[in-house]
This record gives C-alpha cells, structure tokens and sequence, in this order.
C-alpha cells in the first residue's frame, strides 16, 4: 500500500495540474471547444471519479468515458443467453460478481438465481473449473467476459481443462477486443475526439503496437495509461502535450507494467484457444466487425454455444436511450432524453447506467454535487 | 466443559426430536442453553420472563426494544462467530438508542445433523459476549428443521433496554456543523468474513471487530448526555449510514477520505477486489453525530474505551447538499458516497 500512496500524492496532483493549465493555454483550439480525450478502459473511469480527477482539470479538457466498461457494453440478447442457459436443470452457471446485476429484456442473473437457477459468483474462471471437477454429474458454464484483460486467463482455463481432461466445464465466450471498437469510434461521422488514453490492462497483454493506426491513420494522439490517480493526469498532461506540440504518436506512460510487444505467453494462449468472430453486437454501439472472439472449433467441446442450445435473439436497445451518442462523446450523458427520468442507476434502461463504471451512472452522482451547490 | 450426568453424547447430532417438545428437547434446552446462561429467569423454564417494571423504571422513562436475526457463512471466523454477533448485534442496536441492554431472548433453528459440539462452541460465545456486555438471557426458544431446510444454524435475539432520562438520540437529530466520528477501523469484519470463506486465496490476518459497544456508549454519553446521532455501521457499512442520516435529518454531510481510519490489509483487499470499505460490514462499529463543542471530549472519552482506542474524526455536517453525502478524496477531489443499489460486488477490471 506504500507502493501505491506514492501515486496518490495529491500536492503532485497539484502540480501537474498547474501544468496541465499551462499546456492548454498554448493550444489555441481549446478556446474555441473544449478538448474531449477519450478514456477507454472502464477502470480509468473509475479512478477518475473515485478520485474527483475531472475536477482537478481545467474547463478546456473533458473527459469522454468510453466503452471499455464490458458489463456497460453486454447487449440484452447476450444476458438473455446467460438465464437461458443458467436455468437448463444439469447447470451450474458461474459468472464473475458484476456481470450478475446487469439486466437482460426479461431478468438479470441475479433474480435468474432468485428463482432457482444455479448460478454462482467465482472470482477466476479456474474457480469455474474447480467447480467442475467437484461436480462431475452437472455442467459447469464459465461466462467469459471482458477485453484482453481477462482473455487469457479464460483462455488458459480452457487449455488446463483440455490437459486434465475435464468434460463438464464449458465457455459461453463474450469476450470482446479493443481495437476494433477504438477504429468504429474513430470512424464514426459525429466524432470530436481529441486523443486517448490508452487502456493499461489491456495493453499489458496486447503491447502498445497495436495502436499504431490511430496516431498514423487517424492523426490522434493517444497516451497508455496506469489506473492511480497521478497515472491519469500524468496521461493527460502528455496527450496534452502531443497536441500542443503539433505530434500524433503512441506514448507510454505505464511502462512500469506495459511492455511494447505485450506479453508473448498471453497473446499465445489467446491465438491458440480463440479466433475472431464475423462480427459482435454491443450495447450502445451496435454490431462492430470482428470485435469478438468466440472458440476455435477444435475447442468446441468446451464451446458453451455449441453444447447448448442458446437462443440468440438480437434484442434492440431501448430506443429512447442515446447511450452510443454518449460513448463517442458526441453528447453529455445529461444531454440524453432520458437520462435521470426514465433511466436511473435504480432503473436503468440504458447500458451507461448499469454499472458504477458507466458514464451515466458517474455523471448522475458527480451531477448532485454540482447541481447543490450552483 | 464439564457435563455430570450429561444424557447428550459428546458426540451426538441434532435431530428432529430435539425439536418436538418432547425429553430430547428438555435435555437439549437444559444441558446446552440454561447450563450457560445460568441465570435464574431462564432456570425457571416459564414460557415467559417476568421483568419487574420498579427496576426498569429506576434506569430511565422509556423501554428500547429491538430484534435481529442471524445467518452467517461461515459459523465461525476469525475473530468471532455467530454466537458472539447475536448477542453483540442486539446489544449495539439498543445501545445506540442510548439505551442502557438489560436482557435478551433466543431462538434458535437447529437444521437437522448439526453437532451439538458446534451448537454448544456457538452457546459459550454467546454466553461470554452476554458476561461481557452485562446483559442476562432470559427467555428462549429451539426448533429443529430437517435437513436441507436451513443451513445449519440461525439466531435470533430480540433485545430489552432502559433509556436514561434527557437522552435522546435520533437520525434525524444531525445539525450542520455536527462533527462525525467513528470508533476505529473499518471493514474488518467483512473483510475477516469474505476470507474466512476461503474463496479468495488471499490470507490475511484480519479479525472481525465483534463486539458490544454499550460501554463506549455509556462512556460518550457520560461526557456528552446530548449525542445527536448514533448507529452501528452493520451491512451497509458506514456509508450507507451516513446516507441514512442525511436523508433523515436532511442535510448534508462532508467527509475526508485520508481521515477514515483503515487496516492495510483491508485496504488492500478492497483494492484487488475493487470494493470500496466505507461499504464493507462492521460489527462492533458506530458512527456518532455530536455538536461541535462536545467533539473534543467524547473523541478522548471514546478513545480511553477498549472499543474506541482509534476513534477518529472523519466529517462535518454541513446544510447543503441535503440528503447527500460528500467525499473529499485523498487526491484533492470530490465524489458522492451514495447508497448501494444492491450488494456490493467486486468488478471484473
């Protein structure tokens, strides 16, 4: 913990505060809008509100949470697939905690449970498969979910229970990948982002290589960034730094864990147990090309989509929600119709509302503070 | 434990006819409960315990009275068990009534195939948390269900207590420029409890905080007869407490997070889990509004308490925003501390 103290030092925040006023005031486009750099792993959002981080920062420079929060992204059919399956008699269905509370068009996991489905929290997918060896005469799902982050210990699961020979365990694989999302965001017509922070988990797996294209193809900057408070600004000061300086380029601010090339056993793993699929639906955004792995067929047996009938409806987002319009910062979460009326962290319809992670959720609390006292 | 003449085998298991009203019940209720209560209201094996009003009257003007049940997985923990949290969680409830806990009830629901080896290492913590905090066991019921039908043992307890005159305490009572203390580290006992279910690989050696805080209450109410505010941060923790006086008294409430006093290791296991610890269960813990000029004096009385020795101020009470309460970060921030919409769980990345 005295590790981590040192990046919570808030008379450095203040410092890099000053700093980062000073960079903006060399910038002359911030006069005219404020500059929107886009965080994309949902763990920055949360140490940006966690820590009040947006409020260190001067008017000019706005924060846009994008969409690496990968419960806020899960699309209804896919919770819908999850009760289906967690319901069948022969299943125990297990799920890491937060993914339970997420609704589905009928129910979440969590009120599947409250009506008899065996579903259980586990904290790794190795706990899943600890499951299975203890229950031989039922089948074990392990609900796979998240970015690269969490991809290669899923895919490692499955390697060990293909070496142990384990045949009650299966994968219902909702991973999902980063770049492609990052290049649909960018591609997107109604797009003002000004630069990135580069998602540091992630990166810890796949390398900094892979964002090349944003700062060649798309001329923005983007910086990889840690999750402690002065990690964040320090980011921020650097892309600042980058558009002051006229430079588009991928820089490195976690190197402490972030290697260049990534981690090679991770990525091996990964490419051994997972191929990419045509497309993926998200919540929010829609369908993205090649945004989500599923099992390669000679997994299939660990395939929870092949083992098991899963009813894959394409539910549509509630069409009152602007979520998508949020996550490409193109409005403010309480610019939305609904926001905080018909959707609210207690009821939520849209996905950004879901999790404490999600823009809309962090903007309805941060909003009462500012809402009291102007 | 020595037990003449005991018909229960040191070995035996509960079963259904431990229940059925029947001699197994008798010897169940006499060889396990009334034998560690040991008093003579409980001795009597009347259907009821008869309290004399004289006695209650001299302590103050009004009766508090509360009931809790308890389940817990696992029975026991580091720092504690079920035994220890029934009788001290009845106790904290009247005791930040202001009330004086004077005697106690229990039921129990036994599920068949419990040991009476369990059952009676739940009864002696119940015992000695009873010595401890002064109070008498007085009535009691047993019931038995089959197996399968409870998980393995619950309590509950209903509590009786006297307020003193002139005390009055309440949620809705804070006033702006109230100062917030607590009596020492939080999340202990959900962190003690999250480990001890062995789900986690984490080792540690945190210890649930457990215990009866009518002493410390008797020792800030000594300085300070006009405490505003008083409640035990049980589930929920302390945040939604606060919540709860903020609604209540509507105002709002400001606190620092580099003044709320924390374990390491529970930091640290709230940063790997991604929990946050003003959330995480407490038992033997409790937030306090008082005025500004009686802080400084029940901050020393709680902090010369073997239940306060690391009270700490946290916050103010403030008018504005009402309802609401306010967290000036470590890092020189702000963020709402809002009431969980469910159970807290731990996030994925």
């Amino acid at each position: 913990m005295k590790y981590m103290d040192e990046f919570r030092d808030p008379s450095k925040a203040r410092s890099l505060a000053r700093e980062i006023r000073a960079l903006v005031g060399r910038i002359p486009r911030a006069r005219q809008r404020p500059l929107q750099i886009m965080e994309v792993c949902g763990g920055h959002t949360h140490s940006i509100f966690r820590y009040g981080i947006q409020q260190l920062l001067p008017d000019e420079v706005e924060f846009i949470h994008g969409p690496g929060c990968p419960v806020c992204v899960l699309p209804m059919g896919r919770v819908d697939d999850c009760v289906a399956l967690a319901r069948r008699p022969e299943v125990i269905f297990t799920t890491f905690g937060d993914a339970m509370r997420v609704p589905g068009s009928k129910m979440s996991l969590l009120k599947a449970k409250a009506d008899g489905a065996d579903v259980r929290m586990v904290y790794s997918p190795l706990d899943a498969l600890q499951i299975a060896r203890a229950h031989p005469d039922r089948e074990v799902i392990f609900f796979g979910l998240g970015f690269e982050t969490t991809m290669p210990s899923t895919a490692m699961t499955v390697l060990e229970a293909r070496r142990a020979g384990i045949g009650n365990f299966t994968l219902f694989c909702n991973h999902i990948t980063i770049i492609p999302t990052i290049k649909a965001i960018l591609d997107s017509p109604d797009m003002h982002l000004d630069g990135f922070l580069g998602p540091g988990h992630v990166s810890m797996v796949i390398g900094t290589r892979p964002y090349g294209f944003i700062a060649q193809h798309y001329h923005k900057p983007i910086t990889v960034a840690g999750f402690e408070p002065l990690d964040v600004l320090q980011s921020v000061w650097m892309v600042l730094r980058q558009i002051a300086e006229g430079r588009c380029e991928v820089e490195n601010q976690y190197g402490r864990i972030v290697p260049e090339q990534g981690n090679a056993q991770a990525l091996g793993a990964i490419r051994e147990v997972f191929e990419l699929r045509e497309f993926f639906e998200w919540r929010g955004l829609g369908s993205i090309d090649h945004s989500g792995v599923r099992l390669r067929a000679a997994y299939a047996e660990f395939d929870a989509e092949r083992r098991f009938p899963v009813p894959n409806l394409k539910i549509a987002d509630p069409r009152a929600c602007q979520c998508g319009e949020v996550l490409k910062g193109v409005i403010k979460p309480r610019d939305c119709k609904v926001f905080g009326t018909a959707c609210t962290p207690q009821m939520p319809l849209g996905s950004l509302m879901v999790s404490s992670e999600g823009a809309c959720a962090a903007y309805y609390n941060y909003g009462r503070i500012h809402g009291a006292s102007a | 434990m020595a037990h003449p003449r005991s018909r229960l085998a040191p070995d035996a298991t509960i079963e259904l006819a431990h229940g059925s009203g029947g001699k197994a019940m008798r010897t169940l209720i006499e060889e396990v409960f009334v034998s560690a209560f040991d008093n003579p209201d409980l001795a009597a094996l009347e259907d009821q315990a008869l309290l004399g009003m004289v006695e209650l009257a001299a302590q103050g003007d009004r009766l508090a009275f509360t009931t809790d049940t308890y389940v817990v997985d696992p029975l026991f923990f580091p720092g504690g068990d079920i035994g220890t949290l029934a009788v001290a969680g009845t106790v904290n409830d009247l005791a930040v009534g202001g009330a004086r806990p004077l005697y106690l009830s229990c039921s129990v629901v036994l599920e068949e195939g419990l040991s009476v080896q369990t059952l009676r290492r739940v009864v002696e913590s119940m015992r000695r948390t009873a010595l401890a905090a002064g109070v008498r066991i007085v009535t009691g019921d047993t019931k038995v269900v089959e197996r399968g039908s409870a998980d393995k043992l619950f309590i509950n307890t209903a509590g009786i207590g006297v307020v003193p005159r002139g005390v009055s305490i309440s949620q809705a009572n804070a006033r702006p420029g109230d100062v917030i203390i607590v009596n020492g580290r939080l999340g202990d006992h959900g962190t003690a409890v999250l480990i001890a279910r062995n789900q986690l690989a984490l080792q540690s050696d945190v210890e649930s905080d457990c215990q009866p805080l009518n002493g410390l209450v008797a020792a800030m109410l000594a300085v300070c007869p006009g405490i505003h505010c008083l409640r035990d941060a049980t589930r929920g923790g302390v945040a939604t407490v606060l919540n709860e006086f903020a609604q209540a008294s509507h105002i709002g409430i400001r606190i620092r997070e580099s003044a709320v006093p924390l374990r390491e290791e529970v930091k640290g296991a709230c940063e790997i889990l991604g929990l946050d610890p003003l959330y995480l269960a407490n038992e033997g813990k409790l937030v306090a509004v008082v005025p500004p000029w009686a802080a400084a004096g029940v901050l020393a009385a709680m902090r010369s308490h073997p239940a306060g020795e690391h009270a700490a101020i946290i916050g103010e009470v403030s008018e504005e925003p009402a309802g609401t309460v306010i967290m000036d970060s470590v890092f020189g921030g702000q963020r709402v501390v809002d009431m969980l919409v469910g159970e807290q769980l731990p996030r994925i990345c």
